[in-house]
């Protein structure tokens, strides 16, 4: 197939589902007739009609809990909350009623549902329509948590998604929407659970998430070129998490460093590092290194959110600089 | 602490019970839904005062909110909804979990925390659910569960069933935001869902008429989302189960959602730890002469029932109730092993590999 945007291949991914599964239905603010405000549902209502594909009020509260009670009583929904922000406006649904509700009635009830959302900075839009809240629903039992970061794994994850029978959180990322890339024809199914070295490398580790995948990768091509060989990792899933592959791949290297675009405090890289330390201790070469956005709220004025999010200068600075100061050491 | 009704509720006016409609005698009910109506408000009367007991006992741990006097509610929709008809509770779920014909004994162990409880001790007096039964949980977060009950006619009609979602819930709940975002997406999307407020007359501690803007916390919302505005004696198990057949035949035949009102009183505090003293004493005496539980003996005594057949239903309840207490008292306290269980589909609670 031709190359295909980010913010195309979220439709492209619904569609594929929505086709072999005639049961499955979405709804969201602005999905249907305007084909969502970041046109990553353009033409679903055209194909699927406005049973399947509806348009919702500004109710983040009652899209959630239409979306529990189908999915719950065996209709698969797919619910869009329009930036990842207003996650908080709906956080009860989440965290209390979707997430545990299997939990606390000893398995009677099952919740085949993806919640999606634009989430992440990049676009100047201010403290409240630019955070990366992934953390907030990592940290609840009972949630699957996934943000891809390329055209394909939108579409393949996004099947994956569809098709587990528990709730995911499905993270699409703002800057991300009109990256370009190859996706393959036919039917496209990943798995969550399960981290991609985007680059082999044998002198550190550097895991990374949705748009901080690219900025790794690109800070890695600089620190090849001073003599640096890091293995870049793409974790793409947050719920389950593919620890393995980040294991064996900071013991192979012996230094891990995380990207996170969430802010510092309890952002998934702290779990990372915890298990690491805990785990491959005896592998590390030194310390392990959180790069994150520091524990502020994002501002709206370009240089100064380029200077919050973990860039590509300082993602290889703060590698090169670790890295010097074991090789003095 | 002061002494001025403002701030001592209980010095405030009684807002006393209206008086029995005798003419729901003649409501042209049949006899044996009648009888079961009579079994099951005995059922749940029952139920809760064990309950109660056994909390005494220190055998119930937690909490527990009781539906004492308030069991005509249940009685009447449990009477009025079909077995593929869906319910949606409140943590004061116990009556609308047996109306729905959850079983005593799995009920009551899941109060002690058993592993025989309906929930095998994980969920709780807060949270019964038996989806077999179509009691599809208590919500123990005011307001979420009207929302997931239009999920549930929302499913049902894109299924072309014809199945009603049935959201239960108190007059506090009329003051969230969630309550409002329901209301007005079962409008738009004409839901086969049944929204009914059991109006209490108090907000967990607090007299709903002093934190409310209208005099009917729910009735006097519905002209807002295009609805009827409907106030029933919720004492009366036959006005609810009237109302109840009315507005499932609507939901069901695409008519789309109701919104009801049935206003009622509970006997007790709001949970076990609330006995309840903000109340006017002529209040609560004044609620005790419409328990529906004698009036309800009354009505039947003279539509003919005789008093033998229904001190023999009562009879029945009790041996019920006491060998439920004994299989609750039975069961086993949950094995660890079931700690880590059911948090993920595959039955387990694995996160990472």
């Amino acid at each position: 197939m031709a190359q295909l945007s980010y913010r195309d291949a979220v439709a492209y991914g619904i569609a594929q589902e929505m086709r072999r599964d005639e049961r499955l239905v979405m709804l969201g603010e602005d999905i249907a007739a305007a084909g969502g405000v970041f046109k990553t549902t353009v033409g679903l209502l055209d194909e699927f009609g406005p049973d399947r594909v509806r348009d919702t009020p500004i109710s983040e509260q009652a899209i959630l809990g239409a979306t529990m009670g189908a999915a719950m009583t065996g209709l698969p929904v797919i619910a869009e909350i329009m930036f990842s922000d207003f996650i908080a406006v709906c956080f009860d649904m989440l965290a209390n009623e979707i997430a545990k509700s299997r939990y606390m009635t000893d398995g009677q009830v099952s919740f085949p549902l993806v919640v999606r959302t634009a989430n992440g900075g990049g676009a100047r839009f201010g403290a409240q329509h630019s955070q990366s809240v992934e953390n907030w629903c990592m940290m609840i039992p009972g949630l699957k948590v996934v943000a891809p970061s390329t055209p394909k794994d939108v579409v393949g994850l996004m099947a994956a998604s569809i098709r587990d029978p528990d709730p995911v959180v499905f993270f699409e990322h703002k800057a991300l929407m009109a990256n370009k890339a190859e996706v393959p024809e036919g039917e496209i199914v990943d798995r969550l659970g399960a981290a991609t070295i985007l680059r082999e490398g044998t002198d550190c580790t550097i895991a990374a998430l949705a748009l901080m995948v690219p900025r790794a990768v690109e800070a890695a091509d600089q620190l090849a070129e001073a003599g640096i060989s890091a293995e870049v990792i793409d974790v793409r899933s947050l719920v389950p998490l593919d620890t393995r592959t980040i294991l064996d791949s900071t013991a192979k290297t012996g230094r891990l460093f995380t990207v996170e675009e969430n802010p510092r405090l309890c952002g998934w890289g702290a779990e990372v590092v915890s298990i690491a330390s805990e785990e491959v201790f005896w592998d590390l070469d030194g310390p392990s290194i959180r790069i994150t956005t520091p524990h502020i709220p994002l501002p709206a004025a370009a240089p100064l959110e380029d200077l919050a999010l973990p860039s590509v200068d300082r993602i290889r600075n703060t590698v090169l600089e670790s890295l010097d100061a074991g090789r003095v050491a | 602490m002061p002494t001025d009704a403002r701030y001592d509720y209980a010095l405030r006016e009684p807002r006393l019970p209206k008086p029995v409609d005798r003419s729901l005698a003649n409501a042209g009910i049949e006899l044996d839904v009648r009888l079961e109506m009579y079994r099951k408000l005995h059922e749940l009367r029952q139920f809760g005062k064990r309950a109660h007991d056994l909390f005494l006992e220190n055998l119930v741990k937690g909490t527990t909110h009781l539906s004492l006097g308030m069991e005509a509610i249940a009685t009447g929709f449990g009477a009025a909804m079909r077995p593929g008809d869906y319910t949606f509770a409140t943590y004061r779920g116990h009556a609308h979990s047996l109306a729905r014909g959850m079983e005593l004994g799995p009920a009551m162990a899941e109060l002690l925390g058993r592993e025989n409880g309906i929930l095998g001790g994980k969920g709780g007096s807060m949270h019964l659910t038996d989806a077999s039964k179509g009691m599809m949980g208590s919500y123990a977060i005011i307001g979420a569960h009207l929302c997931v009950a239009n999920g549930a006619a929302w499913s049902a009609q894109m299924r072309g069933t014809d199945q009603v979602a049935v959201a239960f819930f108190g007059d506090g709940t009329t003051n969230i935001g969630a309550f409002h975002e329901a209301l007005n997406m079962a409008a738009i999307w004409d839901l086969p869902v049944v929204f009914v407020c059991e109006n209490n007359l108090y907000m967990e501690y607090t007299p709903s008429d002093l934190i409310t803007a209208v005099p009917n916390p729910a009735a006097d919302r519905a002209g807002s989302y295009g609805l009827d505005s409907i106030v029933i004696d919720g004492n009366d198990p036959d006005h609810v189960y009237l109302t109840a057949t009315n507005a499932l035949r609507t939901a069901r035949t695409g008519g789309g959602p109701s919104l009801i009102e049935a206003v009622t009183y509970r006997s007790g505090g709001h949970s076990r730890a609330d006995p309840g003293k903000y109340r006017p004493e002529s209040e609560v005496e004044a609620w005790k002469t419409r328990d529906p539980i004698p009036v309800y003996h009354d009505r039947l005594l003279s539509l003919g029932t005789s008093e033998a057949r229904l001190s023999g239903i009562e009879r029945e309840v009790a041996a019920a109730i006491d060998a439920a207490t004994e299989f609750a008292k039975a069961g086993k306290e949950p094995d660890e092993g079931a700690l880590m269980t059911d948090v993920y589909a595959d039955g387990g609670s694995r996160w990472r590999n």
